[in-house]
């Protein structure tokens, strides 16, 4: 009975939804915002990746609350997880030889290719966030893949994490001073297409990528650590 | 075009079986499936950007947390009583 109900409701909310959207077209856009960003990017920011100067510099303080939001989560999950005693880890199993050696060949490179992402976020595809995530991969496979693990230093994942955010904000706070704008591009804007261009893009998003990185990479350490 | 129609199948496909698993490690590793569809499909619409960020933490990151979390609390889901 209960299920009937629930797939009826369902149903009807499908139907409304689809109703309403009937009249918007699909793929199209009245908006002039596109075409602004796309015409004016380039010699606006000084990015080449347009994705990026939208994100960084156009709809900065948009970033600036999504990085708050990830924050609040990690925070939030360590406050419900941390325990002051050690969990036990009697069953642990030690990882094969074939896995800690291709672990120990496979990181070095997964970190490269992180940095690689965020660093160039302004050139090409991916910044911040994508180059963090895959750093947070890269030190999962260390959890996978090591054979005496007892948990990184949490106090400097959180130095890290702090200092990344910490740079973000009086980045733009120097904006302010400078030009009366948070998070204004007042740094050189360079020729685009080279590494030293674009202004403050680049220093925000490596600080976005190492905040990224060291609190996904603290979320997984805490969710192992918890009994 | 009809590459990017049988993806669209496949990730439906997925998407259901995740939700009639009753084994949840089975029903994690179709979600990232799901996820990791999803970023191919976002790579064919030129959309490279949320395709990265859709890998690595979708089809990566999400799917070891859930792998850990069902590590520390039960892999098989129970019927559920009276409905």
């Amino acid at each position: 009975m209960r299920k009937a109900v629930s797939f009826i409701l369902v149903v009807i909310i499908a139907i409304g939804i689809g109703l309403s959207l009937q009249e918007v077209p699909f793929g199209k856009t009245k908006s002039e915002v596109r075409k602004y960003c796309l015409e004016k990017g380039i010699e606006q920011t000084g990015a080449t990746n347009i994705v990026t100067s939208v994100v960084v510099n156009y709809r900065g303080f948009d970033t600036l609350g999504e990085v708050t939001v990830l924050f609040l989560a990690a925070i939030g999950l360590s406050a419900i997880l941390y325990r002051e005693k050690e969990g036990e880890r009697k069953n642990r199993r030690r990882s094969s030889l074939i896995l800690y050696t291709g672990c120990k060949f496979l990181f070095p490179l997964i970190l490269l290719f992180g940095a690689y992402i965020f660093i160039h976020g302004h050139l090409t595809p991916g910044g911040g966030f994508q180059g963090g995530a895959i750093v947070a991969s890269g030190f999962l496979l260390v959890i996978l893949g090591s054979r005496s693990w007892w948990g990184f230093n949490r106090s400097k994942m959180k130095i890290t994490e702090s200092l990344s955010g910490l740079i973000f904000v009086v980045v733009g706070l120097l904006g302010l001073l400078y030009g009366g704008h948070f998070l204004l591009n007042y740094l050189p804007k360079g020729i685009p297409n080279e590494l030293f261009s674009a202004g403050i893009i680049p220093i925000i998003y490596i600080a976005i990528g190492f905040k990224v990185g060291s609190e996904i990479t603290g979320i997984i350490d805490d969710m192992i650590r918890s009994g | 075009m009809i590459l990017e129609i049988i993806l669209v199948f496949v990730m439906l496909i997925a998407a259901a079986a995740a939700g009639i698993f009753k084994d949840l490690l089975n029903a994690v590793i179709a979600v990232g499936f799901v996820s990791f569809i999803a970023a191919i499909l976002f790579y064919f619409l030129q959309a490279p950007d949320v395709a990265m960020a859709e890998a690595s933490i979708g089809a990566a990151l999400t799917v070891a947390i859930f792998i850990i979390a069902i590590k520390k609390t039960k892999r098989f889901e129970e019927d559920e009583e009276g409905s």
